[in-house]
């Protein structure tokens, strides 16, 4: 018995020993490339989706970085509303499915993608133009629309939020990424990387009546965050948000926004979007109580931020 | 062969209605055999079914009522059922000739229906109508199984990694519908086990009319007295109880073309078709004049409903005022349906646009329109909300309760207002921001407005308002409610400014 005890425990110390410098390397490798400080955000602007989307990567150590040969990946983008991609009510496809190529090129073994809607799912799925482009890439759209496929979460950290029901896939993955569109909100002002969390959960009604940004601000403590926030602000909504009403709220920026701070990542879009549209960090609050809550930096002048203009 | 012929098509028809009615999950397209049922086309006044079926009953008498009544073939097959060994214990049931044809009752009875129907109690029409009980026995009773199996099968391939099938909603809607739909199974079941289509030529409105029909009608069941014997089989075989044989005679009011008694005839002496030399064909036991006596009374009787009618509209007049306390409950019609008059006059309940509802917004009401309104649609919010850019429901209405609307039409139609209580405004109680409502609002109907601080909190704007119940089902405190409009309004347009963006930006940060 001890033994067996003994062999396993050497097994298990020989894969972490594995796994530290499989990660050691890549920062290595990271820093190397760029010569300097390890990339903390990257910000791409003037391309189209796609190549904003290799341009930030490329930055921030390639897609190899994140996505191991084998593993489970699941992208989480906001496919809310039964809209179309010219409305920006919800992620740009083609970001989507460039994603996903990414994912499925650097040897991922599955790429699902869902998102809680609101409105009705198919027709989410459908009318965003996501679920075309995501099986084209080779990616697996997954509904979310019945609690069956959620369990729950505690947030040991939270303040107001103390448990929720995760989508299961979230939770059984080995890489996720979070991967927002930038809009304005009603509540929550306005809805990035943290707000587009709401969409892993099932209980929308919990969050808004334990108060909106306690709440979101309470969901980037789930222990297991993505792997890195994408901030599509290629299409931005700057009135009538979430849903829009029409392509006269939404404006052509041609932006990208990426980094494993979602608190800064966050910061950022909500600085970029401020060119357009008041808007100050107090009045989106989750933001400060998320790095209250330690969960990132809204300090950018402390980061390593990366900005390109393609 | 024209049994077999007439079968095969009986079949075919209650396959497709009873897929349309099986629908969960947009899973089949929907096949407009629908707008082909009698009643519904009467009510409609679709000129196009209504020619189509009234000719092919005076071309070929009551072939409706068996091939396109899906409740026809139904009772077949419960007339077959009791056919088999594991219900028969002795000979095979025997049918034989009944003289009484109630032909006067039968009158009498569409008359009293469509006083029913004039004074707005369509419901009464709608429990006798055949599709819709048709279609109410396959929504309540055969879909929830179906898609249990669909959610069954769903789990397990989804387990495998395949997502072409999803779960779908099959949570009881209304205890009051499914009590209906298992007591039409049960008496129409029934009747049919042991007296075959007695229902459809003694309750069945449609029967009642094309019965009559098709006395006049140019090909049908004649006896060829030359070969005739007078045995009997083929009246054994008439579930009608229609053939007298004894003296040659069949009554056209009853007979319902299921050609069962020209196979069962050894002599070869029941056929279909127009009348030949030396046979006698004889137009019923009806005396010649009865239908049309009965015909002239039950327009007397239409005469007196005509009154009620005026006093009817009278009524609904006055309760078209718009009430906007917010605990006022007023029942919502769907978009299409114009007002509730329109509606509770023109929907038989055959819950057509409830199985095809994506999202389970429509269900069928209790007492929210009153007992005339009972297993008519109606919105409900609880589990989720009218789709703006959705007109599922008012294409599937056969019967012009829910009549065809565009979705620009739409957009602009207001069949409820939203009324907003900010007492129980999470806002207001907690301080904390929410904006669920707003989120939803399609229209701007509620936008936030600035409260205290950052604080923002709701503001109607019911002059855009659609009703579509967005804000109703996701309000976590129940601070926002839509009331139902008894007639609907229009809506002003959403606003739409252009948002200028000047060309000179950077990141910003």
């Amino acid at each position: 018995m001890d033994r067996r005890e003994f062999l396993k425990a050497l097994a298990a110390a020989g894969a972490l020993v594995t796994i530290k410098s499989n990660g050691l390397m890549d920062v290595m490798a990271a820093t190397s490339a760029k010569s300097g400080k390890a990339v903390d955000m990257a910000a791409v602007m003037n391309g189209e989706p796609a190549a904003m989307l290799d341009a930030a990567l490329k930055e921030l150590g390639g897609i190899e970085k994140f996505v191991k040969k084998g593993q489970k990946v699941v992208l989480k983008p906001n496919i809310g509303w039964a809209r179309t991609p010219e409305l920006g009510a919800n992620t740009n496809p083609e970001l989507v499915a460039r994603m996903v190529q990414l994912c499925l090129e650097a040897g991922a073994a599955e790429v699902k993608v869902f998102d809680h809607s609101c409105d009705n799912w198919v027709r989410c799925y459908d009318l965003s133009g996501i679920q075309k482009a995501v099986e084209a890439a080779g990616g697996i759209m997954v509904p979310a629309d019945n609690v069956s496929y959620y369990e729950k979460v505690e947030l040991p950290k939270a303040k107001v939020l103390k448990d929720v029901l995760v989508h299961k896939a979230i939770l059984d993955c080995d890489v996720w990424f979070n991967m927002p569109v930038l809009k304005t909100h009603g509540g929550a002002k306005l809805t990035i990387s943290m707000k587009n969390l709401m969409g892993i959960v099932w209980d929308r009604r919990a969050i808004h009546s334990k108060g909106l940004h306690e709440s979101i601000a309470d969901l980037t403590t789930f222990h297991k965050p993505a792997a890195l926030n994408i901030v599509d602000a290629y299409r931005i909504m700057t009135a009538n948000g979430p849903q829009g009403r029409s392509e006269n709220d939404v404006a052509l920026t041609k932006a990208l926004f990426a980094s494993t701070d979602i608190v800064a990542v966050d910061t950022a879009a909500v600085k970029f979007f401020n060119q357009f549209k008041s808007m100050s960090l107090e009045e989106v609050g989750h933001i400060a109580q998320a790095q209250a809550l330690g969960m990132g930096t809204m300090d950018l002048e402390s980061l390593n931020v990366k900005r390109v203009k393609l | 062969m024209l049994r077999k012929i007439r079968i095969a098509f009986a079949v075919a028809v209650l396959l497709l209605f009873t897929l349309s009615f099986m629908e969960i999950a947009e899973l089949f397209p929907n096949f407009h055999i629908q707008n082909f049922q009698f009643l519904p086309a009467l009510l409609s006044l679709n000129v196009i079914a209504l020619v189509i079926i009234i000719g092919a009953t005076l071309l070929f008498g009551r072939v409706y009522c068996s091939v396109l009544c899906p409740l026809g073939i139904f009772q077949d097959f419960f007339d077959w059922l009791a056919n088999r060994k594991c219900f028969t214990r002795r000979n095979k049931k025997k049918y034989g000739f009944k003289e009484k044809n109630y032909n006067l009752h039968r009158w009498i009875w569409l008359g009293i229906l469509l006083v029913a129907w004039l004074c707005g109690v369509t419901i009464l029409v709608g429990l006798f109508e055949p599709y819709s009980a048709f279609g109410r026995m396959v929504s309540q009773l055969l879909r929830p199984l179906f898609g249990l199996c669909n959610n069954l099968v769903a789990t397990i391939a989804q387990s495998k990694g395949n997502y072409d099938l999803f779960l779908v909603d099959v949570s009881l809607r209304s205890v009051f519908a499914l009590i209906i739909a298992i007591l039409t199974f049960l008496i129409v079941g029934h009747i049919s086990f042991h007296h075959g289509r007695t229902w459809c030529n003694t309750v069945c409105p449609v029967g009642t009319i094309l019965g009559f029909l098709s006395k006049y009608s140019l090909f049908k069941m004649r006896i060829d007295t030359t070969k005739c014997n007078h045995c009997g089989a083929c009246a054994k075989k008439c579930k009608a109880y229609c053939i007298d044989s004894k003296n040659q005679n069949i009554d056209y009011s009853r007979c319902v073309s299921c050609f069962n008694c020209i196979s069962n005839c050894k002599q070869g002496a029941m056929y279909y078709g127009l009348p030949k030399k030396g046979s006698v064909a004889i137009d019923g036991t009806d005396k010649p004049d009865a239908g049309r006596r009965d015909f002239l009374r039950s327009s007397m009787i239409v005469g007196a409903a005509v009154a009620s009618q005026q006093i009817h509209a009278r009524r609904t007049e006055q309760s078209g005022a718009v009430v906007s306390e917010f605990d006022k409950q007023i029942p919502l019609s769907p978009a299409g349906s114009v007002s509730h008059d329109n509606l509770n006059r023109f929907c038989t309940g055959c819950h057509m646009c409830i199985v095809n509802c994506p999202q389970h917004v429509l269900k069928p009401a209790g007492l929210e329109y009153g007992i005339g309104g009972i297993l008519q649609p109606v919105m409900a919010f609880d589990k989720g909300y009218c789709n703006y850019d959705c007109t599922i429901c008012s294409e599937t209405c056969p019967a012009g309760a829910i009549k065809p609307i565009s979705v620009e039409k739409k957009h602009i139609t207001q069949v409820g207002h939203v009324v907003f209580n900010p007492d129980k405004c999470v806002v207001v109680k907690k301080e904390k921001s929410c904006g669920a409502c707003a989120e939803h609002c399609p229209v701007g109907g509620i936008v936030m407005v600035k409260y205290q601080g950052y604080l923002t909190i709701p503001e109607t704007h019911t002059e855009y308002c659609i009703g579509c119940g967005g804000c109703e089902y996701i309000c976590p405190e129940h601070a926002v409610h839509i009331v139902g409009n008894p007639v609907h309004t229009e809506a002003q347009a959403p606003q739409e400014d252009k948002v200028e963006i000047s060309d000179d930006f950077d990141f910003g940060f």
